[in-house]
């Protein structure tokens, strides 16, 4: 944490920059790492806990292994993206914002990636899946080793 | 180089850049936004390469990766220049007949160009394709002429000239007469005009002001924002420039959506560039003028957007709006003046310098000046980005531009503005678009998301698909946006399910009305936008709904049931073999049957029935009850 924190200000405006940061390097933002943040910026954990559970960047848990994304935006919706989450739920077996106990996948959704013309789209660890018409086929090619 | 440090100086660098540039020399454009690289742009970008090098031919043919041209669907696709000759939807293997072709014996690599699926007309011109035709592209045109990882293509094109004649010819006061003269309004959504927005944050007397580029693009469906950051960075960097020096602030702040990764890297790299060569940072070109960017980036917060939560957010809070006044002009970031405006307000900005107000104001309506980008999506053949004069009219932009809806169904509405616009009907397609009219038919103009639906989109179901957003995205400060629209997705969901009843319709109303007079901010203030319109222009939809219990539409799971046509189907066990609940009986050539206790309604099996069968449809109203009813007299039986 310490290496982490040492790039940034001690002011609340470096808060969300330093949560971004910890999130990327821990894959979550722990307790420890509250507690740390805390004592760099000199505001209450109170504070903290506040500010990263208001926005959908940071988790208090970690991710699974692969991270599934389901777009949400209007034109994917009206192209069928709400039966790719349910059918992406059924084959997981975890609701969204949830990770499968064997830590292999987490299923998110987001409220539009902005790329409407190729939907519905589906991102798996950051690569863009176009035009999906079928989550069994996604889901099994980030499987292996599961 | 070094810094430039005179007008002059910049004058020469681009004439330097500009000899560079043999105008014979064939250059490949490949573009590479988003959309592109998820279409498979940066497979393409390596095929090109690769070909090239085997051929011999990379010193003689430049290649330059650029943002997205707008016609997402044509994705990955080059243009070959200087014949301008445009390749569509392409794959690596394509490459090297189009090197052989286009590069080494020019001529053109025909199955490989634009044809019109009607017409069957080819176009080997991008400027040919009817997509283009009828589009005004004063901001995204030079997305086809820029590499956005490199600020000498945009000081090619007169990039930064503009600031140059603001710094060294212009008073400020002069600067703000000639946005305010050319008419330009806020294109974030509200519309206020852009120059007496910065007047009133160039009068209040401070020695610290702000100003913040709303990069917050939230809107589902909407993403020139996205588009303008990726392919053309530095139009924002050298609006925001003038603009700061219209008002007098020494820093700005470009706040962009986190689900925009490549956007952010292209600013980020932007910024550094203009820094470098002394666009940013001390003495501006030379002058006595100094201001900075910084770049952050959002965490997630759809309410962000809205510009007192955007503020709390870049100071490290929870990103709560704030009750107004004291305004954004007045009271900003850390108390102190701030204007804010949205990406492409910034991006006219150099070019209403450039080319003068009186030219500018002569695009477009009485009311409203300028070209508006729109992304056109959903169920439209054309999807993409548009750029157009305002004053066009729907019609113009859905069948002219857009090309009609996909598959040839029914044009039932476009969805404009976003969670915070509305529907508007088939009725008002010779509408001319402008802030005003769209206001009249009750939606907005909002950042430019326009939601094609056709006769298979539920009109209950899209608003009700709006109000789960922004319930879920309230950020929960004041009660009635909070509460008010949690109780209207709950009644809309009670007549998605068929338990609707008359009174519902009243109260929809009512509590839409105390939701928009009552709540703090933007976000609440129109959230029951979406309800209102589909109200007021499809009522009889919602009256299907709650007294025939039928979605006329086929879409609300509660209403419809599948079924398949003991007559049609010929036991192929496609989907039964599909059906992901095994709610599917039947044996090879044996007719299936669906248990609807069973079925989760998900269409696996109306998908996978071959088209020439058809066996499997959806039902509603009183053909559902009477399937299910006889499902369940055999279920006695047995």
């Amino acid at each position: 944490m310490e290496n982490i924190l040492k790039d940034f200000e001690q002011d609340q405006k470096e808060l969300i920059h330093i949560l971004h940061r910890v999130q990327e390097e821990l894959g979550y933002v722990s307790p420890q790492a509250i507690a740390s943040i805390a004592k760099h910026l000199k505001i209450s954990e109170n504070e903290i806990f506040s500010v990263l559970t208001f926005y959908k960047a940071f988790t208090l848990e970690p991710r699974g292994k692969h991270v599934v994304t389901v777009c949400m935006g209007t034109a994917c919706h009206v192209r069928g993206a709400p039966r790719l989450v349910d059918d992406a739920s059924r084959e997981l077996e975890v609701g969204v914002g949830q990770t499968t106990p064997d830590k292999h996948f987490t299923l998110e959704t987001v409220n539009c990636l902005g790329c409407c013309a190729i939907g519905p789209v589906v991102v798996v660890d950051g690569k863009y899946h176009s035009y999906v018409k079928r989550m069994d086929a996604i889901i099994k090619e980030y499987s292996e080793g599961r | 180089m070094e810094r430039i440090n005179h007008p002059e100086q910049l004058a020469s660098w681009k004439s330097e850049i500009l000899a560079g540039h043999l105008p014979s020399k064939k250059v490949i454009v490949i573009s590479s936004g988003t959309c592109g690289q998820a279409s498979g742009s940066l497979q393409i970008i390596d095929a090109v390469n690769q070909e090239l090098k085997k051929k011999g031919l990379q010193d003689n043919v430049e290649v330059k990766v650029t943002g997205c041209h707008g016609f997402c669907q044509l994705e990955p696709n080059l243009i070959v220049y200087p014949e301008e000759t445009f390749y569509k939807n392409l794959k690596p293997e394509d490459i090297p007949e189009i090197i052989e072709k286009s590069i080494i014996k020019n001529e053109i690599a025909s199955s490989f160009v634009f044809e019109d699926l009607e017409t069957k007309r080819k176009a080997d011109k991008q400027s040919e394709i009817p997509f283009y035709k009828k589009q005004k592209r004063l901001l995204t045109e030079n997305n086809l002429k820029i590499d956005p990882k490199d600020i000498k293509d945009y000081v090619a094109l007169d990039g930064y000239q503009a600031l140059a004649q603001a710094l060294f010819n212009m008073t400020s006061e002069g600067v703000i007469a000639e946005v305010e003269k050319a008419g330009l309004r806020g294109r974030g959504g509200a519309g206020f005009p852009t120059g007496r927005k910065w007047e009133i944050c160039r009068r209040v007397d401070s020695d610290v002001k702000y100003i913040i580029c709303n990069a917050d693009e939230g809107d589902p469906g909407a993403y020139m924002d996205r588009s303008l950051l990726e392919g053309n960075p530095h139009s924002v960097i050298e609006g925001m420039i003038i603009g700061a020096y219209a008002i007098g602030a020494q820093e700005g702040y470009i706040y962009v959506r986190m689900e925009y990764p490549l956007a952010v890297k292209h600013v980020s790299l932007a910024l550094e560039q203009a820094r470098m060569y002394g666009f940013l940072g001390e003495s501006i070109l030379g002058s006595e003028f100094a201001f900075d960017i910084h770049l952050i980036e959002g965490a997630g917060a759809f309410v962000s957007g809205e510009e007192t939560s955007l503020m709390a957010s870049i100071e490290g809070k929870r990103a709560f709006p704030r009750q107004r006044p004291p305004f954004p002009a007045q009271e900003g970031l850390w108390g102190k003046p701030t204007n804010i405006n949205n990406v492409e307000t910034w991006a006219n900005v150099p070019l209403i310098l450039r080319k003068g107000a009186e030219w500018y104001a002569k695009i477009g309506t009485r009311s409203s000046k300028g070209t508006k980008i729109f992304s056109l999506v959903g169920k439209i053949n054309n999807t993409g980005l548009v750029e157009v004069p305002m004053g066009i009219t729907l019609r113009e932009i859905v069948y002219d531009i857009g090309g009609g809806i996909q598959g040839k169904k029914k044009f039932k509405a476009i969805q404009t503005g976003g969670p915070s616009g509305g529907c508007i009907p088939a009725e008002k397609l010779d509408l001319p678009i402008d802030y005003d009219t769209l206001a009249k038919a009750g939606s907005i103009m909002g950042s430019g998301g326009m939601i094609i639906m056709d006769e298979e989109t539920c009109m209950v179901d899209v608003a009700r698909y709006f109000l789960n957003f922004t319930q879920e995205e309230s950020c929960g400060k004041c009660v009635p946006c909070r509460i008010g629209t949690k109780q209207l997705v709950e009644i809309l969901n009670k007549i998605a399910d068929g338990k609707g009843e008359d009174s519902d319709l009243i109260k929809l109303e009512d509590l839409s009305k105390t939701i928009k007079a009552g709540s703090l901010c933007g976000l609440g203030q129109t959230a029951p936008n979406p309800v209102l319109t589909t109200l007021r222009y499809f009522l009889k939809e919602y009256e299907a709904h709650i007294k025939m219990k039928t979605c006329p539409a086929l879409v609300c799971k509660g209403l419809i049931a599948y079924t398949i046509d003991p007559e049609k189907c010929v036991g192929c066990l496609l989907c039964l073999k599909n059906c992901p609940v095994d709610a599917i009986a039947g044996e090879r050539k044996k007719v299936h049957v669906i248990d609807h206790e069973l079925c989760i309604k998900c269409g696996a099996c109306l998908d996978v029935c071959p088209v020439k069968i058809s066996a499997v449809s959806k039902v509603t109203g009183r053909k559902k009850a009477s399937i299910l009813k006889n499902a369940s007299e055999k279920r006695v039986e047995k």
